[in-house]
């Protein structure tokens, strides 16, 4: 199963492992941030496009995802015009660039589940200050399986509003929805409990 | 998450970054005289933080965030990614556990005499002012932008802001009288 922003594929950077590709990225953007040079902020935009070109995903697709990125450079990049210096607009805006492009090529190549494996076994050395990482696994696992069915839910309700007219008022969709949650949250906290899991 | 966060804290934790992400479908809403569509983001970490307490509401949303990173499109017009994180606007975003965790807070110690304007003001404390409080500062930094410069950049989403704490705190009376559970789950 697919879900979120991966997509599937077979390139290098599929196959790189998440902590490797993770921990290039979070390099990469310390390199960036502590050696302000404009002419490798700018060599590093088309290098940074070519990786997120490399990750085999449609071009449409990729072209799309970059559209609320470009916009909101844009305006940083204006108000830089218009109230500081061309320079340190370009450095800024290239360096968001290159990082923003990386960083959509990690979530591209590495599924939710890797992710989610990294995140517990990163958790690990934290136990001794009383951090559970199984826990913090059931509570991925929980609430990605209740997005759609509350998303599904909000669809009901939205429904059911708009034939009584009030499908633009966001109280009449809101209030039923958090309700039910409450309710599902009760109801789901109820059965695992009588099950005997955890005490 | 900690010793003292018990089997039904993650279900209630869980299923509201789940309810976070669902009121990201309410579609942006543009209102005649502001210049910024409304997006109902920040609605959900008001209404965290209101109505299932500092701790839960803070976990709640940190964990919505986490699922972000993993690369779900759970934000806003289905953004999300790591590539959030590395974008101007990232603070905002790294701000927002903390942010339902001050309303939280505020509302725990006050929950006696909780109503509609203490709701408003304490969603406004944290979704509003702490928000800004790191997301400016940090939006200053990473986009080499003065300190005034990112306040002004930031001050056209007050106005929507503050609509959206409006409808945070009623929502959260209207579910603090019609659903008894509530206290007794706190």
């Amino acid at each position: 199963m697919t879900i979120g922003l991966y997509h599937p594929g077979q390139s290098a950077l599929h196959r790189a492992s998440a902590g490797a590709k993770l921990s290039a990225l979070v390099v990469v953007s310390l390199a960036l941030f502590v050696a302000p040079s404009i002419w490798v902020a700018l060599a590093s935009v088309p290098i940074a496009f070519a990786v997120y070109l490399a990750t085999g995903a449609p071009f449409r697709r990729l072209m799309a995802q970059l559209r609320g990125p470009a916009i909101l450079l844009g305006l940083v990049f204006v108000f830089h015009l218009a109230f500081g210096s061309v320079a340190e607009g370009v450095l800024a805006v290239t360096r968001f660039a290159t990082l923003i492009l990386l960083a959509s090529a990690v979530t591209l190549s590495t599924p939710v589940s890797e992710m989610a494996e990294l995140v517990e076994w990163g958790l690990g050395p934290l136990r001794p200050l009383g951090v559970n990482p199984e826990k913090v696994g059931l509570a991925i696992a929980l609430a990605i399986r209740f997005v759609p069915l509350i998303a599904e839910e909000f669809r009901h309700i939205r429904e059911a509003q708009a034939a009584r007219g009030l499908a633009a008022n966001p109280l009449a969709l809101i209030v039923p929805l958090v309700i039910r949650t409450l309710k599902s949250a009760d109801e789901l906290a109820d059965a695992i409990e009588a099950r005997g899991y955890e005490r | 998450m900690t010793k003292d966060v018990s089997t039904r804290d993650i279900v209630y934790i869980a299923l509201f970054a789940a309810l976070m992400a669902a009121i990201n479908l309410v579609p942006a809403i543009q209102i005649g005289f502001l210049p910024v569509p409304i997006t109902a983001q920040t609605l959900g970490v008001m209404l965290a933080g209101s109505l299932i307490g500092a701790k839960r509401g803070g976990l709640a949303i940190l964990l919505f965030v986490l699922l972000v990173a993993l690369g779900l499109p759970l934000l806003a017009g289905g953004h999300g990614g790591l590539s959030v994180f590395f974008g101007p606007t990232a603070g905002f975003i790294i701000s927002w556990p903390i942010a339902a965790f001050v309303t939280g807070w505020l509302t725990e110690l006050n929950w006696r005499r909780m109503n509609t304007v203490w709701f408003f003001v304490f969603s406004a404390i944290g979704g509003i002012g702490i928000v800004y409080l790191i997301g400016i500062p940090w939006l200053a930094m990473v986009a080499k932008l003065s300190l005034w410069d990112a306040t002004k950049g930031s001050m056209i989403f007050v106005p929507g802001d503050l609509i959206k704490a409006g409808v945070a705190a009623v929502i959260a009376e209207t579910v603090r009288r019609s659903y008894p559970l509530m206290q007794a789950a706190r």
